[in-house]
């Protein structure tokens, strides 16, 4: 498939810790194509920042990544060396991140850090590189935008940080934008308009993004493709529509049960939990991660887990085949 | 690894005890083990120098000045050989030891006390009492110590208990700032306000709630405020403002010996190495303690 | 309705107004920042309020004046009628107990769980050593924590349970009122429905009475019998959690209501329509507060502030449903 532009299979990744190694991720799989936007889901824990950090090239030396195949537009990024990476990160892939306060420098203005990574990869005067980030900043609807250049991060209210750095990570005109629960920090209000100026930017750019969060709220408005991870795999994979009509996988159905929905969910009756916390992996880690916390985990859940696909593209991974069974049920 | 059966709700107590944790830290930390052992050292010589030392550190003996140590080709009768006195010098090194080590812990006790008093009152309370500390603190840092403990100790007179003194009321600046900073961290945690709600009372709160996470601030200015005070001690001294003769201190031995300097560089050279060594063991420790003492937080 | 109106309330705010001077800049002048305007509030026993806005409107400031831990400028905080000042700070502790957001730093990581939650029972001398011990067995067991956590420490613990410890030291003394400051919004979804749960369930079983903080709209509904929006300092609507979805009438509370994103693919990401103006409590705007974001702000609304006017069985602060400015609000 050529329009597939970024492709990974296998990747894992282990971090050495005392007393062993930290399988935090193991070997998941995803692919994404031009235009579309995947979300990463799961509680926090369960490898969603290792996994785009790996992407980026950001994990330390001591952190193993390893992966049968990791393709970002025909370049092998675990092959690419430190050089070729970086010519990569900020110009073709970039990265937005949850605190937009510890990941804006407090020392420099707003301009200045806006222009930075433009004047770093293209070939640009800074003239251009100024015009650019006046642009970027009325794009992400911060008004008076050439006056703001010559702000510092702490004159600015977390929402309007939050735009800033979508316009830094816009600047080079990206094909791949990661954004690491770039909402979370923020007051729903705010989150709500995040969000649809990342999903509108996407569109109209024609980038694609990952966009990773632990609401499934936020997924089932902006996704495409839904990856639902949990403890380092990847449990539920498929189209959003069908995620989220036919949830699988227990792990998928619980966190649904979890949301809180004004007029829908009554008032004062129990929300649906998912009981314990995610697993140490340190260690072997073998069968289904999911048992300890599952309602419906049977012996079998310790041995090799088959994976499932019950549509075209839409795949999970579960010792019982039929998730449709209690799917239909709560759907009732 | 063991990975038999997993009780969900046993995982779910995640990790070692913050004791157990500083254990490790502290055990794994070389630097911080290398100062503690030659502090340790240092003081068990200090404590015991009435046994260790072979000789009485005052007892003169004209027929015996000058003797070089064993290493330059002296007798084993005297290691370290002796002075312009005839004072053996091993036995004024170990006596010198208490000096420095009593200066060091006393002074930094006193400005402790003084210091962390203010620093926590103002960062705690705030506002007046805030304006009037840091206005003290200002005062304080504009007054260059040497200076101020040369003209206190020039009118007062040198001795071992106004050096001490001097040190002690001078030197809390560190102490005020740094417990003044981690005051006001530490006040704005919201475990502070929930035993407010529970009706703690201020006393309580700074005792229980707020000096427990500031300790380990407060430990490494410490380390750091002795090894200023022994260096400070030996300045004096060696400008014959310190401690006393004959008092043995090691600041002390470096003046008298520096006359003497060009002939005989041991005399100058053995009390500034042992100097060196424990301002370095202190600080070793200091830096030491300040790494492991992060707080527990993780995540 | 002639019992209702002989109990007080549990807990009544008349004209809260708290106004802090913060300094801008490093040289810049003081300038007062008022946090909570002139705001009256009510607490029947037994009920959850609701109080949700967007942080920095000022919701902390009134929880920290209701708990006694802030005075107010000008105003009074009435407790089952009788004034605060008037209360015995250790009689008002027994009766109102707070749960704070993060629970990475409500509780002292110097010391171990049951200290935690026995702290309150030994501030208030209540019991012997060992009947505290079976106190905090006891709490720790109501709020789902096995015995064994009572000699760990906080670092040892999720962030769930650190939030459990919070609840049963707020607990133990069996308050009467609890003012639960934003206590799910540091947790992930499945842990704080775990939360809403508990906290729903021992409201039940001790007849509680919450204040109960959030930015999320969908989290304070689900467990509120009332709904107050506060914005910049004021409340602005105060609506029953029945009328909130099909008769709230605040443009900011229909904002909130739709900035809620339910896990339906397909409607795609709502638009608010809130625009860019966000509120600076150091420089509000003139007349009301919200008109620089409201979609329906007239000139009425920059020059004139609404006053409150009754609304359902609540109040709200709109021209557009102030019968005496609506007709130069619509045209
Ligand atoms: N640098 C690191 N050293 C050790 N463990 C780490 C490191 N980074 C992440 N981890 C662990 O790996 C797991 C996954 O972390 P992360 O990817 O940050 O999760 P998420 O983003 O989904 O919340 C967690 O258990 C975390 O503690
Ligand atoms: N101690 C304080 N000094 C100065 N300003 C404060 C203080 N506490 C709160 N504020 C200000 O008051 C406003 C309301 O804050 P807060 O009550 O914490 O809001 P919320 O809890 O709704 O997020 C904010 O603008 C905040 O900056
Ligand atoms: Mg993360
Ligand atoms: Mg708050």
């Amino acid at each position: 498939m050529t329009d597939t532009f970024l492709d990974v299979k296998g990747l894992t990744i282990d971090i050495p810790v005392g007393g062993g190694t930290l399988h935090a991720v193991r070997g998941i799989d995803f692919e994404l194509k031009r235009g579309e936007v995947l979300c990463i889901v799961g509680e926090s824990g369960s490898g969603k920042s290792l996994t785009s950090l790996a992407l980026m090239g950001l994990l330390g030396r001591r952190i193993k990544v390893r992966a049968e195949r990791m393709d970002f537009d025909g370049t092998a990024l675990l092959d690419a060396s430190p050089r070729q990476m970086r010519s990569l990160r900020g110009a073709r892939m970039s990265m937005i991140f949850q605190e937009p306060m510890t990941s804006l420098n407090p020392a420099y203005t707003i301009g200045d850090q806006l222009m930075e990574a433009m004047l770093l990869h293209r070939d640009v005067s800074r003239a251009e590189a100024r015009a650019r980030a006046v642009d970027l900043l009325e794009k992400v609807g911060i008004t008076a935008a050439a006056s703001r250049l010559g702000q510092y991060p702490h004159q600015l209210s977390g929402g309007l940080r939050q735009r800033v750095m979508i316009a830094m990570a816009l600047m080079c005109g990206p094909e791949l934008i990661i954004a690491d629960e770039p909402t979370t920090a923020l007051d729903v209000t705010i989150q709500a308009q995040i969000l649809r100026l990342l999903v509108d930017l996407v569109r109209e750019m024609g980038m694609a993004m990952i966009l990773i969060t632990h609401d499934l709220g936020v997924v089932a408005r902006v996704a495409d493709k839904v990856a639902v991870m949990y403890a380092g795999e990847l449990v539920e994979t498929g189209l959003a529509a069908d995620v989220f009509r036919a949830p699988m996988h227990p792990y998928t159905r619980g966190l649904l049960r979890c949301i809180p929905q004004p007029g829908k969910s009554r008032r004062g009756e129990p929300l649906g939990t998912i009981r314990g916390i995610v697993p140490s992996l340190v260690g072997e880690v073998s069968g289904c991660v999911f048992r300890t916390r599952c309602d419906e985990a049977v012996a079998a859940c310790r041995g090799t887990i088959p994976q499932h696909w019950p549509g075209d593209g839409h795949a999970f991974r579960c010792v019982h085949a039929s998730g449709a069974r209690i799917a239909e049920q709560e759907g009732a | 690894m063991a990975n038999t059966t997993v009780d969900p709700l046993l995982e779910e107590i995640i990790g070692p005890t913050p004791g157990q944790l500083l254990r490790k830290r502290v055990f794994g930390h070389q630097g911080l083990m290398i100062g503690a052992v030659v502090l340790v050292l240092i003081t068990l010589v200090a404590l015991f120098a009435p046994q260790l030392a072979p000789h009485d550190p005052y007892a003169q003996s004209l027929v015996a000045r000058m003797k070089p140590p064993v290493f330059l080709g002296g007798t084993w009768e005297h290691p370290l050989g002796t002075d312009h006195l005839g004072r053996d010098y091993l036995s004024r090194l170990i006596y010198g030891a208490r000096v420095s080590l009593m200066i060091g812990a006393i002074a930094a006790a006193i400005s402790g006390v003084i210091g962390t008093a203010m620093g926590v009152a103002a960062g705690y309370f705030g506002g007046r009492v805030d304006a009037v500390v840091t206005f003290l603190i200002n005062v304080r840092l504009a007054m260059p110590v040497v200076l101020v403990a040369l003209a206190v100790v020039a009118i007062l007179g040198g001795s071992l208990t106004v050096v001490i003194m001097v040190l002690g009321f001078l030197l809390w600046d560190r102490f005020a700032v740094v417990m003044r900073a981690s005051t006001r961290q530490v006040r704005e945690r919201e475990y502070v306000a929930a035993a407010r709600a529970i009706g703690a009372s201020t006393p309580r709160l700074l005792l229980t709630e707020i000096m427990p996470n500031i300790l380990n601030n407060l430990i490494v200015v410490v380390t750091l405020e002795m090894a200023h005070a022994i260096l400070l001690e030996a300045a004096l001294s060696f400008l014959g403002l310190g401690v006393q003769p004959p008092t043995p201190s090691w600041g002390l031995m470096v003046s008298e010996g520096k006359n003497m300097m060009l002939f005989e560089p041991w005399l100058v050279l053995i009390p500034g190495a042992v100097l060196f060594v424990m301002v370095l063991a202190i600080n070793l420790m200091g830096d030491g303690l300040r790494d492991v003492t992060a707080p527990e937080n993780r995540n | 309705m002639l019992d209702a109106a002989k109990t007080p309330p549990a807990l009544e705010l008349r004209n809260i107004t708290k106004t802090y001077t913060v300094k801008q800049g490093l040289i810049g002048k003081r300038r007062p920042l008022t946090a909570v305007r002139d705001v009256s509030l009510k607490l029947e026993k037994g009920e959850v309020l609701g109080l949700v806005g967007e942080s920095g409107c000022g919701k902390s400031t009134l929880a920290k004046i209701l708990l006694g831990l802030e005075p107010p400028t000008s105003g009074e905080v009435l407790v089952d009628g009788q004034a605060l000042g008037v209360q015995d700070r250790l009689a008002l502790a027994r009766r109102i107990q707070p749960i704070f957001q993060d629970p990475y730093s409500s509780l002292n990581p110097r010391k171990s769980i049951a200290d935690i939650v026995s702290l309150p029972l030994r501030i208030h001398g209540i019991g012997d050593a060992a009947s505290q011990q079976k106190a905090v067995r006891d709490m720790l067991d109501v709020v789902g924590l096995p015995p064994r956590v009572m000699n760990t420490f906080p670092s040892q613990m999720s962030g769930g349970q650190r939030q459990r410890v919070a609840i049963a030291r707020a607990l133990i003394m069996k308050p009467e009122i609890v003012i639960c400051d934003e206590p799910t919004s540091a947790l992930d979804v499945s842990v704080q429905s775990q939360i809403l749960n508990l906290l729903g369930d021992l409201r039940a079983e001790f007849g509680l009475t919450y204040l109960f903080i959030s930015h999320n709209l969908a989290v304070v509904e689900h467990l509120a019998t009332r709904v107050a929006v506060m914005y910049l300092g004021r409340i602005v609507e105060d609506v029953s959690s029945d009328d909130l979805f099909d008769a709230s009438a605040h443009p900011y509370t229909q904002a909130l209501l739709q900035s809620v994103l339910t896990p339906e693919p397909g409607l795609g990401v709502p638009d608010t329509q809130l625009g860019m103006a966000y509120p600076n409590p150091i420089d509000p705007p003139s007349g009301c507060g919200f008109h620089p974001r409201c979609r329906h702000a007239t000139n009425l609304c920059s020059a004139q502030a609404p006053r409150p006017v009754p609304h359902r069985d609540g109040h709200v602060e709109c021209h557009l449903h102030d019968p005496e400015t609506a007709m130069f609000g619509t045209d």
